[in-house]
């Protein structure tokens, strides 16, 4: 079946918000500025390159057999730590599997991380400490759980914000789709964060959608604005009048960060099976890391010395990483039990103890 | 003691719930003015406001998913999916997120988030309307599952089922709800435990085992049974998942004899899961196989057939008439 691409598609071309070019000369933009101190550029330029340290050091230990699997987030790093900055402690954050840069902006241990792909947990943090949600694999469900939190920011009065991560395959999701409901229809202080990374495992974007996806907020009753997601000033800029928009009672806002997932679905996946080279080459032209580099640079923010130090620190994290992850207990069998319920629970007690008794016959 | 229809239990049970405790929502579909299509929330919205007693969008995926998020920021949302077999678009939040997120946290997390169903059929409804999916989430881990079978019960398994830490589905009788009787709002002394199994009539010939709507076609059956002569034990089980063992295994000890009654089809349904574990358990104490009794392995009827499907007095005597024949 062919589909006539202009039925139904929107009339203007869609428009970018971006502020740093990738060959890194700052771009004015109307309604979104941002006044960055050269510390806090240097800042954002050393976060973007121990996440990316960390997910590289994340793949290779899944191709050494540490990990089970992998989402890498290459490609991601300025969406990521743009809109991560953009946060302030009292916000909460509702990740996908794959916001490891989200995740070292609230300060959880890149180590917590691996225990769900190594297996030993599923999920190894306590939201409430860093307000910074259990990664969510079941695809847009974590939407709905974080427009009813910032409902109930909303009945406790407070001055806070949510935002809550998906990618563009979530778009086509229903509980994506209800959560766009509620939050406008309730006014729900929460920010869509949307890394549109083009393809949904081998699905590109035209499997799920006609129209570009910021566009979709509109027919919802709230604004959406589509940034460049490598360009970690416009996200963190785009991103900060979001959640301040949200938190002075102004509702919700959409963002789509467009960007580009360089690497594989996950560690399984083989992309040279549905996607040509030649698209690689041309994203990685607009690399998150060397447009800030280049700023850098060119603006005599840093010497050489600064990105040596930076890279030195990028390898010790990697290689501390590494031996935490290989020390990285293995649960004991009767964990299986634990935490299933919150209270005592007659069945669950009768199976440890029949599986307990069961394990002791073979050390006998 | 006032008396209630089990409706109106309900609804008493979670007023009480909402002035003892602050962080308790209600929401769902036309719960507010409306009060409910069954009025079981009536008045609530009046008295504890729009922010308190949530008119939700007709979405149920979204109902669930935002009680989890409330409850995230320490709120005990209270969700009504307006009819049994609307609960399945719900079903990914209830199974995947609510069931599963406290033991991915490894119990940072608590979600005292309440799912009341309507269940069950003989009002005469239409097509969707009548269903008994209770087996679908016992069989998933994570949640507790109730069912109450009568207005004092009604009261203080849904004040329970607020208080407890856990995930909680709370399945109704529809067609009792206007069912009436004496309850003591004044003391909680004779209240039970949530999980707890109740005999609600003794007996020694055999075990009727029932929940919910069955618990009283039961009663009704163990009374006619007793003018040929026949003396059954019923057990209102009130709990699905946990499951009291110790009062079902004591009652089928002596009885030696047990039929297990719900409206949900046979076939893969809660009775099964009893019937495996009461063999397990007292195999050398049973007189005769234990025998089930519920729906068809159809989809619900329409409703001028529903008489037929519907476990009714005589279809229970029959099973009982089977159990003594062994």
């Amino acid at each position: 079946m062919t589909v006539d691409a202009s039925r139904g598609a929107a009339d203007a071309p869609p428009e970018l918000v971006q502020l740093l070019t990738p060959e890194g000369e700052r771009v004015e933009h109307p309604d979104y500025d941002i006044d960055l101190t050269p510390d806090e550029v240097r800042s954002l330029y050393r976060d973007l390159v121990l996440v990316r340290r960390v997910d590289l050091e994340a793949v290779a230990l899944q191709r050494q057999g540490e990990l089970g699997i992998w989402a890498s987030l290459l490609g991601q790093e300025a969406a990521q730590i743009g809109s991560g900055r953009a946060l302030t402690d009292v916000d909460m954050a509702f990740p996908t599997y794959r916001e490891h840069g989200v995740a070292w902006c609230r300060d959880v241990d890149p180590v917590k991380l691996l225990g769900l792909f190594r297996g030993v947990n599923h999920g190894g943090w306590d939201p409430k400490e860093h307000n910074f949600h259990l990664y969510t694999i079941v695809i847009g469900s974590q939407t709905l759980h974080a427009v009813g939190y910032a409902m109930g920011i909303q009945r406790d009065d407070a001055t806070a914000a949510t935002i809550v991560y998906f990618g563009d395959g979530a778009t086509s999701q229903g509980d994506v789709n209800e959560s766009f409901i509620w939050a406008s229809v309730f006014n729900a202080p929460i920010v869509f964060f949307c890394q549109n990374n083009q393809w949904a495992i081998s699905e590109p974007l035209e499997k799920q959608t006609r129209i570009p996806l910021y566009r979709r907020a509109s027919g919802f009753g709230f604004p959406g604005i589509r940034v460049d997601g490598n360009d970690v000033f416009a996200c963190l800029a785009v991103t900060r009048k979001a959640l301040e928009a949200a938190r002075t009672g102004q509702g919700p806002t959409l963002i789509e960060a467009f960007t580009y997932r360089m690497g594989a679905h996950t560690t399984t996946d083989d992309p040279t099976r549905y996607r040509v080279a030649s698209e690689l080459e041309a994203w990685k032209l607009k690399d998150p890391i060397e447009r800030v580099k280049a700023y850098l640079f060119k603006n005599e923010l840093a010497d050489q010395a600064f990105f040596d130090s930076i890279d030195a620190e990028a390898d010790q994290l990697g290689a501390d990483l590494r031996r935490r992850c290989l020390a990285m207990p293995d649960p004991e069998p009767l964990d299986i039990f634990d935490h299933v319920y919150s209270e005592p629970h007659a069945l669950i007690e009768q199976e440890r103890a029949q599986f307990a008794a069961y394990l002791e016959g073979f050390e006998r | 003691m006032t008396v209630m229809s089990l409706s109106k239990a309900l609804n008493e049970g979670m007023r009480k719930a909402m002035e003892d405790d602050s962080k308790v929502l209600i929401m769902g579909e036309d719960v507010g003015k409306l009060g409910g299509v069954f009025r079981v929330t009536d008045g609530l919205q009046k008295d504890f406001g729009e922010d308190r007693v949530i008119d939700t969008p007709l979405a149920e995926s979204g109902i669930v998913g935002t009680a989890i998020g409330l409850a995230l920021r320490g709120y005990r949302p209270v969700c009504e999916i307006q009819f049994d077999g609307f609960v399945f678009p719900a079903a990914d939040q209830i199974i995947t997120q609510l069931a599963k997120m406290p033991m991915r946290s490894l119990g940072a997390i608590k979600l005292p988030v309440v799912v009341r169903i309507p269940c069950g059929g003989g009002i005469g409804a239409v097509e969707h309307h009548s269903e008994s999916p209770e087996a679908y989430f016992t069989h998933t881990a994570g949640l507790r599952v109730v069912a109450c079978s009568n207005p004092a019960d009604a009261y203080t398994m849904i004040q329970q089922a607020i208080r407890s830490d856990d995930p909680v589905l709370f399945f109704e009788p529809k067609r009792r709800y206007w069912e009436k009787a004496d309850i003591d709002t004044t003391s909680t002394d004779w209240w039970t435990p949530l999980h707890a199994a109740k005999v609600v009539r003794e007996g020694t010939g055999a075990t009727l085992l029932a929940y919910g709507p069955m618990v009283k076609t039961c009663l009704e059956a163990a009374t006619a049974a007793e003018d040929e002569g026949r003396s059954l034990e019923v057990i209102d089980l009130r709990s699905l998942n946990p499951l009291d063992e110790p009062v079902i295994m004591n009652s089928v000890r002596r009885t030696g004899r047990v039929v297990v009654v719900h409206e949900a089809p046979v076939n893969s349904g809660f009775g099964a899961e009893l019937a495996a574990r009461i063999t397990e358990r007292c195999f050398y104490h049973l007189e005769a196989p234990v025998l089930r009794v519920g729906g068809f392995s159809t989809p619900y009827p329409p409703s001028k057939l529903e008489e037929h499907y519907l476990p009714d007095l005589d279809r229970v005597l029959d099973a009982v008439d089977r159990a003594f024949g062994y």
